[in-house]
């Protein structure tokens, strides 16, 4: 019988909020992330998208000048969520050996990276400082995390583009039942509201181009959606074996009770459009969770609104679960907070984890007109209440390169009230 | 050119700007490492900013000769005659 294990803190800086309450309390509302951007590079390199959904609280709020000073972005904002989580917790006497971290990201630190790259051809080798190549690595957000927990027991980036953080959770769900690890830290970092990945996103046709009214630009379902909104920030979970947890006497969100990933081989970039590999990745994640279709009550979706990844994803769902899809509410949260990238599967769990607790599923924003190839019952205007027995949720999450992962979030007890 | 004093007060404003200490910590006769526990990245960082504040040249193989805060403002009083 393989461990189980358990989810005891959470931690989260999104374009909605700085930390796990105001982003939860903002997806219940319906908040809009997406905002103009006024920097002067919008202008100076004419960028065709103008706008992004910054995170809402300055990683600089919770991390002292020098910390920051050595941290990629995507490295700050892993450090500020992997913090919170780890408080949430309550965890404080723990053998560290057993402590791991399984920390995402899409791109890693693309910042210093480019920053440096300016400053050799403004001024020479000489100025490029000494910390670039550990600010850009894409194992930074892991590595400062580990540093910061004192975790020793593996470092761990998954890097699969925008599936990056639903994968840390599935390694982080491996390393428990393999018993290399007793506590994970998982999560997902990003920080790429840069002018290249803004011009090259919009090169692939990628992002919305709704300037002239940001708020509204990201709009799953939406028959008039027409690209993601990018955002930036990070999410932290903190896995634990089941009988770690329960010796503690510790809080339990739910179970993490399955995960998958899979690769559609189909197209580097495309959704496979009869949505193969997403199928093969909720059924395997279902399995894993030894759960069946009938157990699924609410799905935070991928559901990024772009006019050809939002359809795959039903199909998919229909597939997997049949006609129980009809009876399943799904939340598309990237309609608040737009596409965290790497870090997004990692925000996502978080909510779909409080769906779950709190037995309340998020409201989607911008669903003016539904497409009527994706009939899914959306959850819209107010938040949907759960049923009050065990539940399951379900994340989605996928990637270019054509990676899926799933996670399977089961409830380890009764709803409880918001606070 | 600038006095003893004014490197001095250069490299305790880029010392804490790169380490956070208080500028009034960085003493004449205070170790980067041993005193003020600068590991050899910060080493490089303080190195490279005071070359473009004082606007003089620091060699690699001159930076493990500079132990003490005064071994450095000597050599950058130096560098700068």
């Amino acid at each position: 019988m393989a461990r189980k294990v358990v989810i005891t803190g959470l931690g989260a800086t999104t374009p909605i909020g700085g930390d796990v309450p105001t982003t939860w309390q903002n997806a219940l509302k319906g908040v809009s992330g997406a905002h103009t951007m006024t920097d002067e590079w919008v202008e100076k390199y004419d960028l065709p998208v103008h706008f992004a959904a910054r995170a809402s609280t300055a990683a600089t709020e919770t991390l002292s000048r020098v910390e920051a000073k050595r941290m990629d972005p995507s490295t700050q904002f892993a450090v500020v969520a992997a913090r919170e989580a780890w408080k949430d917790s309550g965890l404080e006497q723990i053998d560290h050996d057993r402590l791991a971290v399984a920390f995402a990201t899409g791109i890693g630190g693309v910042w210093t990276l480019l920053d440096a790259w300016d400053t050799l051809r403004e001024k020479g080798p000489r100025r490029v400082l000494p910390m670039t190549v550990p600010m850009l690595m894409p194992n930074g957000p892991a590595a400062a995390v580990s540093l910061d927990l004192g975790a020793r027991a593996g470092a761990h980036t998954p890097v699969s583009a925008c599936a990056s953080g639903t994968e840390a959770l599935h390694m982080g769900l491996e390393l428990i039942r393999s018993g290399k690890a007793d506590v994970v830290m998982a999560g997902g970092a990003e920080a790429a509201i840069h002018p290249l990945p803004m011009a090259a996103f919009a090169a692939m046709q990628a992002l919305s181009k709704r300037n002239d009214d940001p708020e509204h630009a990201s709009r799953p379902y939406d028959v008039n959606r027409d690209g993601f909104v990018m955002g930036e920030g990070a999410g932290a979970l903190v896995l634990e074996a089941e009988e770690h947890a329960l010796a503690r006497g510790a809080r339990i969100y739910g179970e993490l009770a399955g995960t998958s990933v899979t690769a559609d081989a189909y197209h580097i970039t495309a959704p496979d459009p009869e949505g193969l590999g997403a199928t093969r990745a909720l059924k395997a994640a279902l399995f894993d969770a030894r759960a069946h279709a009938t157990d699924v009550v609410h799905v935070n979706a991928h559901a990024t609104s772009t006019p050809v990844g939002d359809r795959p994803e039903y199909i998919a769902l229909r597939a997997a679960l049949g006609d129980h899809v009809d009876n399943v509410c799904v939340s598309a949260t990237k309609s608040q907070m737009g596409h965290l990238l790497g870090a997004s599967g990692a925000v996502e769990s978080v909510l779909t984890v409080l769906a779950v607790y709190h037995r309340l599923a998020p409201v989607t924003i911008n669903l003016e007109n539904q497409d009527p190839e994706i009939p899914l019952d959306v959850v819209t205007g107010t938040p949907r209440e759960l049923p009050a027995g065990q539940v399951m949720a379900l994340n989605n999450s996928f990637g270019f390169g054509g990676h899926n992962a799933v996670v399977a979030i089961r409830s380890t007890g009764p709803k409880v009230e918001l606070a | 050119m600038a006095s003893n004093e004014e490197i001095l007060a250069g490299l305790a404003e880029i010392v804490n700007e790169e380490t956070g200490l208080a500028p009034e910590a960085v003493e004449l006769d205070k170790s980067f490492t041993d005193d003020l526990d600068i590991d050899s990245i910060s080493m490089m960082t303080i190195v490279v900013n005071a070359e473009e504040k004082f606007d003089v040249k620091i060699p690699d193989e001159e930076v493990k000769n500079l132990k003490t805060v005064g071994d450095a403002v000597s050599f950058i009083a130096g560098a700068q005659a």
